[in-house]
């Protein structure tokens, strides 16, 4: 689905945030792109999503530039729009019949379980209705590729863990391809199929694990053993 | 109840001070040319009411269309200036210029320039120099202010600087755009007032004039009425103002709505 092969970026300021960082997500992929704070996870995604041009390297998309659906880290709505105002922007900005656009806003709404909110202001939701509303932005316009920049850390564990199964089931039922990026460790080894593991500052990945099946909750065996895996990789990547 | 006390008690303060005024000037006997009593004031007011109103209607049409121009203004510069750093960062100079430089320094230039058999057009250039930069600031912050991650939003979805502007930068400039406004409302009849004054006699017919005018003539009583009326314009121009702000914001913006 997107390739990125040998990318560096550095900030006018004079931070080198990635160095020859290389990855691949496959169509129907759900991949977690893991690192500690700072590593440049958020400027990986944005480069991935043409946000951000690299200096050196390259972004390639195997059939065509899919259509991307993005979310921030915190909600990003517009305060002076309702809930499906908020869900419609993406069909507003291609220009869809307005008619057409709310139908898909209030489908998108009603899959994050905000039917009945439609006509609620960001500031009369809470913090996980909100990201559920900017989840449903970013589904509004059927996304291919789904990129996600830790979605769910400002949230508390249950609301993370709810958010989380909604996810996954959004991703079966669509046949979505997800870059997930996330710092936590036991949400990458629930989540994914497949996990990225960033060094620090330079970023790059140090390592590719595939999870095996049979992850069906967060507490099975097969979970917990993946956890382990995992941070065994990133303290290993920490420490290099 | 909250909003009745917030009426009431205002005007309980001004009815004691008015009585206290009243009752100073009859105990002390203070001649009418000093210090009128508020009952000369009001008797003043209802003699010359024909008058005093034609003055205002004046005054408070130079005020809106001064007002009108420099939000016209205002929007359409801080746009421009919003598509093209290189266009802000030449031209903002020259409205800091516009905005630091006295106007009464600039009003007798203005006046000649117009001419005084357009002298309206010319009190209504002034006033809008005056109420102008308020706006262009506000509405400046706002449109610069918007979210980034919003803005590389529409990127993705491949909107155009128009889609972008008007969707995201100019909703979010609105609560900015009004505070410009109504610090804008009572400059452009501020602005109004000086120009009235600078054209001086036998061109301008507004209250400013009038003002001058019983002065001169030791009028006060009148000149005290002119000033009331002028005082209370510029407090319903603020409310007015107050209120357009408090609805257009009241569905989202903070300020409104810890004010309802
Ligand atoms: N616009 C920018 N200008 C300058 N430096 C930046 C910019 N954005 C990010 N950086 C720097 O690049 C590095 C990587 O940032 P990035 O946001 O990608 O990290 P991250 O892995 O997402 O971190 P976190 O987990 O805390 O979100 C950081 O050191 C940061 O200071
Ligand atoms: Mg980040």
């Amino acid at each position: 689905m997107i390739a990125l092969s040998g990318i560096a970026k550095r900030f006018p300021n004079g931070v080198q945030a990635l160095n020859d960082l290389s990855f691949t997500v496959g169509r129907g992929e759900f991949v977690s792109l893991l690192g500690p704070s700072g590593c440049g996870k958020s400027t990986a995604l944005r480069l991935a999503a043409g946000l951000l041009t690299p200096d050196a390297g390259t972004v390639t998309c195997a059939d065509g530039k899919p259509q991307i659906g993005f979310v921030f880290q915190d909600h990003t709505l517009m305060p002076w729009a309702d809930a499906m105002t908020n869900a419609r922007l993406p069909l507003d900005l291609k220009r869809v019949p307005r008619e057409q656009a709310d139908a898909c806003a209030v489908a998108a709404l009603a899959r994050v379980g905000l039917a009945g909110f439609e006509r609620a202001y960001p500031r009369e939701l809470s913090g996980g209705m909100k990201m559920r509303v900017s989840i449903a932005r970013a589904l509004a316009a059927q996304p291919q590729l789904l990129l996600l920049d830790e979605p769910f850390a400002a949230l508390d564990e249950i609301t993370r863990n709810t958010l989380g199964d909604d996810l996954l089931k959004l991703w079966r039922e669509d046949g979505l391809t997800v870059l997930f990026v996330t710092h936590s460790v036991s949400e990458s080894s629930y989540l994914s199929q497949r996990v990225l593991v960033m060094t620090s500052r330079p970023g790059r990945i140090t390592a590719d694990i595939a999870l095996a099946s049979g992850r069906d909750s967060r507490l099975s065996p097969v979970t917990i053993e993946a956890q382990r895996f995992i941070s065994g990789a990133l303290n290993t990547a920490i420490a290099a | 109840m909250r909003r009745l006390a917030d009426f009431l008690l205002p005007l309980a303060v001004a009815a004691f001070l008015l009585g206290a005024w009243e009752a100073a000037v009859a105990h002390w006997q203070v001649p009418a040319y000093v210090l009128p009593a508020p009952s000369a004031i009001a008797r003043a007011f209802a003699d010359n009411f024909g008058s005093l109103m034609e003055a205002l209607a004046s005054t408070l049409a130079v005020t809106l269309e001064a007002f009108v121009a420099a939000c016209v203004l205002g929007i359409a510069t801080a746009t421009a200036f919003s598509q093209s750093r290189l266009l802000e960062r030449t031209l903002y100079p020259y409205a800091v210029i516009l905005q630091v430089t006295p106007v009464v320094a600039i009003a007798p230039l203005i006046l000649i320039w117009v001419g005084f058999e357009r002298i309206n057009l010319a009190l209504v250039i002034i006033a809008t120099i005056v109420a102008f930069f308020p706006i262009l600031a506000g509405a400046t912050l706002g449109l610069k202010s918007a979210d980034f991650n919003l803005i590389d939003l529409t990127r993705l979805y491949g909107a155009s600087r128009l889609q972008t502007l008007w969707r995201i930068r100019l909703p979010n400039a609105l609560p900015y755009l009004l505070s410009g406004m109504k610090t804008a409302g009572g400059l452009a009849l501020i602005g109004a007032v000086v120009a009235e004054f600078v054209a001086g006699s036998g061109t301008a017919t507004g209250l400013a004039w009038r003002i001058v005018e019983s002065g001169n003539r030791l009028e006060i009583a009148t000149l005290f009425a002119a000033l009331a009326l002028l005082a209370l314009t510029g407090v319903m121009i603020f409310a007015a103002l107050s209120f357009l702000e408090w609805w257009l914001l009241r569905r989202w913006h903070e300020s409104a709505i810890s004010a309802s």
